[in-house]
């Protein structure tokens, strides 16, 4: 029993992560209809950006340290979406949607192969910037303060993101744009700043994700954000996307099933899992567990 | 335009007369492939320091046969396929007599057929895996195989740590690190010890907290680890962040600076076997150790020394055979024996394998220490 509690432990906050980058994907959709394939990408970045800049500080470790690391690394990476959207995708906004995803695909190889160029192929060493201690040991199973600190700052990211959507004003003007774009623009919203506003968000919350799983698995490399930007895409759609509660759960219910899978099974049948949650949901569900069904209009 | 189609063609020409005319050197032309650039540099690096220093001794003490010996290096950055163009120019236009590397088994297995069919001698310093010599009678090995290291862990398990019930955590993608788990098995399980738990996963894995849950719901009091340095640091944080505080072991695949640095107070504690130890006191091991400092200003690692071996087991056939016909350098390096190597005393044995001593090392207040060394049984 004590194992099978550690094992939720371990996959919830597993999939914390996956549900902070899962969020990025579903708000892109959602007010774009189009896949960021690039997004896994920007978290290796965001992951990078911390590692360099805590080593230029080189600040120990404390609360006030994490929590600048992690804004530094959100604001850079919420740039980098800027740069993507501007450079990327706004010249295909009209052209077929296949066009933007292949463009997706591109950014994502881009990403993956300058970053080598750039970082180097060799596995970095993220550093600890939080001390670790046990915040408790009930017979044996056992959680520790930074899976906690996942699990506090996902769930936290994603009410103040819901705040910005149903409260705000952008809020307001993305949930107008996911609509219908030509209507935004009749009733006098800049479309092509609330656009860049999303992508701005959701690769901050990329970063987040980057550094958060840099502080319980601290080894990054130029490739890290393949596997899981395809994993949190599944969980994303899993959730219902375009739904932001919906990303949550998906992810969480990714990580969990994950870690009983490579537990009591094989690691081997991880992988495979994700991809078989998949199709079952594209022929079950196929709008997921939260997702509402549109009607395509002719 | 016809200047155009024509100057191609001559350049060809011009350039099949330099290697027709290419005038062969006095001296014994020896060829080296080895990575040099890309994913594993440094053990190319390290290995050709080796076989450079080597060199330039036998060269200092009058050479072999009269002559000087020469080396020519190729790079193939750490591609399989880049390694066996590098061999085929190394004996086609370079005509070399015998051939140093890879110390990676896939770009050795690579090579290793072109080496065969031309009935050019190679030795690999550093590739573990059996399949490297069965390529054919001309391929050898400076180093033991994964069959005598997964042996010796179990062994040095069972009897000098006294361990009874071991999990196995192996990388399921790398041929190395199954043949390790399945050797190790082996050994421990014969000697009256049981595997408790098998668990598995895939490189690039950052996640190993599910495996290590089970592996802890088991009880323990050692896990044999045989993977890569790049994850092994990773799984000891995980596992102590589980509060698993048996010791970790593993082999050869664990020697790097990065196993300490992610692993940190980790792998305090931990084991792995490997082909030398800078703390090894014998005077073998001291002077090469001084040499290579006052040449490249760094303490050698396993390749380096391994490099080291391979080219000198090479110059002492040379030298034994008395002439650089393939055939008569293969017959030497074949029998081998007690050669008095940094890594060791190496003997040939008829699969073509350097049978010899292994280094047990201990991981000790942020240091890889000299433990012990097993000689083959």
């Amino acid at each position: 029993m004590s194992q099978f509690l550690q094992q939720l432990i371990n996959g919830l906050a597993w999939g914390s992560i996956y549900a902070l980058l899962a969020l990025g994907y579903t708000m892109v959709y959602g007010v774009l209809r189009l896949i960021n394939f690039a997004h896994g990408d920007v978290y290796m970045v965001g992951a990078m950006v911390g590692y360099y800049f805590a080593r230029w500080m080189a600040g120990g470790s404390s609360v006030p340290y994490f929590l600048l690391v992690l804004a530094v690394s959100m604001i850079a990476c919420a740039l980098l979406g800027l740069l993507i959207e501007r450079f990327a995708y706004r010249p295909l906004r009209n052209a077929p949607r296949l066009n933007a995803l292949i463009t997706a695909i591109g950014v994502s190889l881009f990403l993956e192969y300058f970053g080598q160029y750039l970082f180097g192929a060799d596995p970095k060493f993220f550093p600890s910037l939080l001390p670790t201690w046990e915040v408790f040991n009930f017979h044996g199973v056992i959680l520790n303060n930074i899976q906690l600190v996942i699990f506090i700052v996902s769930f936290l990211l994603m009410l103040a993101l819901r705040y910005v959507v149903l409260k705000t004003k952008t809020g307001k003007a993305m949930r107008a744009v996911s609509f219908s774009h030509t209507a935004s623009y009749l009733v006098g919203i800049n479309v092509n700043r609330v656009i860049a506003w999303t992508f701005a968000i959701g690769s901050a919350l990329a970063a987040a994700a980057g550094i958060l799983v840099g502080l319980s698995n601290p080894k990054i490399d130029p490739l890290m954000g393949l596997v899981p930007g395809l994993k949190a895409f599944v969980a994303a759609v899993l959730g219902g996307i375009g739904s932001i509660p919906g990303a949550l759960i998906g992810g969480l219910i990714m990580g969990v099933a994950e870690t009983l899978v490579a537990g009591y099974l094989s690691s081997t049948y991880r992988n495979a899992l994700a991809f078989i949650i998949l199709i079952v949901i594209l022929l079950v569900k196929p709008t997921g567990i939260l997702g509402k069904s549109t009607q395509e209009k002719v | 335009m016809l200047m155009k189609k024509i100057l191609p063609i001559c350049l060809i020409y011009l350039s099949l007369i330099g290697i027709g005319c290419k005038k062969k050197g006095d001296g014994i032309l020896i060829g080296e492939f080895a990575s040099l650039t890309g994913s594993t540099a440094t053990f190319g690096q390290s290995m050709n320091h080796g076989i450079q220093l080597a060199l330039s001794e036998i060269n200092q003490s009058g050479g072999l046969l009269g002559k000087q010996v020469e080396l020519k290096v190729e790079d193939n950055q750490s591609k399989p396929e880049e390694a066996k163009t590098a061999v085929l120019k190394l004996i086609k236009q370079n005509q070399v007599v015998a051939l140093l590397g890879e110390v990676a088994s896939s770009r050795s297995l690579a090579a290793a057929p072109e080496a065969q069919k031309s009935r050019i001698p190679m030795i690999s310093p550093a590739s573990t895996n059996p399949k490297v010599t069965e390529v054919g009678d001309y391929i050898f090995r400076a180093c033991f195989v994964d069959t005598f290291q997964g042996e010796s862990m179990g062994r040095f398990a069972y009897q000098d740590l006294g361990l009874r019930k071991i999990a196995v955590l192996y990388d399921v993608k790398n041929d190395y690190s199954v043949g390790l788990a399945e050797y190790f098995e082996k050994t421990f399980t014969a000697l009256g010890g049981e595997i408790v738990e098998k668990q598995s996963y895939s490189e690039g894995d950052i996640e190993f907290r599910a495996q290590l849950t089970t592996i802890k719901g088991k009880k323990p009091d050692g896990i044999f680890l045989p993977g890569y340095y790049t994850e092994v640091g990773l799984v000891a944080r995980q596992a102590r962040d589980l509060e698993i505080k048996v010791p970790l072991m593993g082999g050869d695949g664990w020697d790097s600076a990065k196993t300490l640095e992610i692993g940190g107070k980790a792998v305090e504690g931990s084991y792995y076997s490997n082909h030398y130890s800078a703390e090894d006191p014998s005077e073998t091991v001291q002077n090469f150790i001084k040499k290579y400092q006052e040449k490249y200003h760094e303490v050698p690692d396993a390749m380096a020394v391994l490099g080291y071996d391979a080219a000198h087991i090479l110059f002492d056939a040379i030298k034994r055979a008395g002439s650089t016909d393939g055939k008569s350098i293969r017959d030497a390096i074949a029998t081998t024996k007690d050669f008095q190597g940094v890594s060791g005393m190496i003997t040939m044995d008829p699969q073509r394998n350097a049978s010899k001593k292994i280094v047990i090392l201990k991981i000790e207040g942020g240091k890889v220490r000299f433990h012990k060394s097993l000689e083959p049984s």
